[in-house]
């Protein structure tokens, strides 16, 4: 391992377990040689280096609760024209070093401070922020009534299905709200269309009240989409926070 | 640390290497990233006001400030999530061109640039003078479409790009370097892509 400089904010962090998520979904839990606590929906960078020192880095958001332990998980969606992305799909394999740095982001976070109800949306892989905000409102405060609607094209690229499902079935106040854009839906509380206002409104009176907190995730055509919904269904648009893959 | 494995196809021919900037990679697509929903500011509804501290200077509506002096520019520019995209080409009002106008030097050495949705970005006033910066209108000749900062979005293409602030309503002159929103939130105050100046811990 090359030792980096104390003041770098690069560090090394040991791939540990990679677990396929879907068909174009894997998770990677990476150790990091110096362990650090993130807040839920930040993300890290991470940096690889070819042997003449050409270098690719990309965001990468954190799918763990802080609280989780046993590293930091990261669910990396393949593209097929990406860079990073089939390198982590094709690769990367159990106990390489990769380099990260983080956490990062001050913005897309939910901590239990901030309270709820809150309304998550996310749109394919835009779960992953959320994924660790009701991974933390699980382990830390199940007061706090959570909506999440997750869309995606076919229910199996439902990221995280069975963990979802399981805690929707808990009736603890996380509602799972599923929408599927090319099936028909599979449980009866379900949709099987892009998500609009009227989805937004419904899945807000699963709140005891008005969502104090909004967050959205996804590609940038789907964020717009869904913070309009949202703003449709009377969400102010002022408590409405989003994070946009940017294509 | 060499990554195992890792041998890009990716790397960029050497004569456009020299302009992308340390940790980019090179985009064709025009990415779009913001805090929150996208604003739909009428023109009918828009302004644009420069002020000192608190205390307006001048204010602009949409037809004042479309008959300001017009200068285009085409630059690179650079996202802090690590895309470049290259000769993207600008249509709009030199910020020189608006201090003109209001009749002042810049009284202050820092400046927020501020947005309808209340975002805010601090950039050094001499950043903004001397032809680096404008108010940019058009983007491929034609309106900026509202999820890239239309009617109007600041563009400052030597920094990092969330300093070109969409949906910009004005330019306050400040007394110090006042920290805007992502800088409050852990991004760098100056955002220069070539020194790779990301986030606040960078030097």
């Amino acid at each position: 391992m090359s030792a980096e400089p104390s003041q770098s904010p690069w560090q090394a962090a040991t791939i540990t377990r990679i677990e396929k998520r879907t068909p174009r979904v894997t998770s990677f839990w990476f150790q990091p040689l110096r362990p650090f606590t993130h807040l839920a929906g930040q993300h890290v960078d991470v940096r690889l280096t070819a042997p003449d020192g050409y270098q690719a880095r990309r965001s990468y958001s954190i799918a763990s609760a802080p609280e989780a332990g046993g590293g930091i998980e990261l669910a990396i969606e393949r593209l097929d024209d990406g860079e990073v992305s089939p390198f982590f799909h094709d690769v990367a394999a159990v106990g390489d070093e990769i380099e990260l740095r983080g956490p990062l982001g001050g913005h897309f976070i939910w901590e239990e401070s901030d309270g709820g109800p809150i309304v998550l949306v996310g749109g394919g892989s835009g779960v992953v922020p959320l994924m660790a905000m009701v991974r933390h409102r699980t382990l830390r405060n199940k007061a706090v009534p959570v909506a999440l609607v997750f869309s995606a094209r076919i229910w199996d690229e439902v990221i995280f299905r069975d963990e979802l499902i399981g805690l929707d079935d808990r009736l603890d106040g996380f509602n799972l709200v599923l929408t599927l854009t090319r099936e028909p839906a599979r449980r009866p509380s379900d949709y099987s269309r892009r998500v609009d206002a009227r989805m937004m409104a419904q899945a807000v009176e699963r709140l005891p009240k008005a969502p104090k907190l909004a967050y959205v995730c996804g590609s940038n055509a789907f964020v717009s989409a869904a913070a309009d919904a949202l703003i449709g269904a009377g969400v102010p648009a002022e408590t409405i926070r989003t994070e946009r893959y940017g294509v | 640390m060499v990554t195992r494995g890792f041998f890009s196809g990716r790397r960029p021919p050497s004569d456009t290497d020299a302009r992308i900037p340390p940790g980019q990679y090179l985009e064709q697509g025009f990415p779009v990233l913001s805090a929150g929903p996208t604003p739909r500011v009428r023109t009918e509804d828009w302004s644009f006001t420069l002020k000192h501290g608190p205390k307006p200077i001048k204010k602009w509506n949409w037809a004042e400030f479309n008959a300001l002096p017009q200068s285009k520019m085409t630059r690179d520019i650079h996202c802090v999530t690590a895309w470049t995209k290259f000769n993207t080409p600008w249509q709009g009002v030199m910020i020189d061109d608006i201090f003109a106008d209001a009749g002042i030097e810049p009284p202050t050495a820092y400046t927020l640039a501020l947005s309808f949705d209340g975002y805010s970005t601090n950039v050094p006033t001499k950043d903004l003078v001397t032809g680096k910066a404008m108010v940019a209108l058009l983007y491929e000749g034609k309106p900026i479409t509202p999820d890239h900062g239309g009617p109007a979005r600041l563009l400052v293409p030597h920094l990092y790009f969330w300093k070109s602030a969409k949906w910009v309503n004005g330019l306050q002159f400040t007394e110090r370097d006042e920290p805007g929103f992502w800088e409050l939130r852990g991004y760098h105050m100056y955002g220069d892509p070539w020194r790779e100046q990301r986030y606040s811990s960078d030097p």
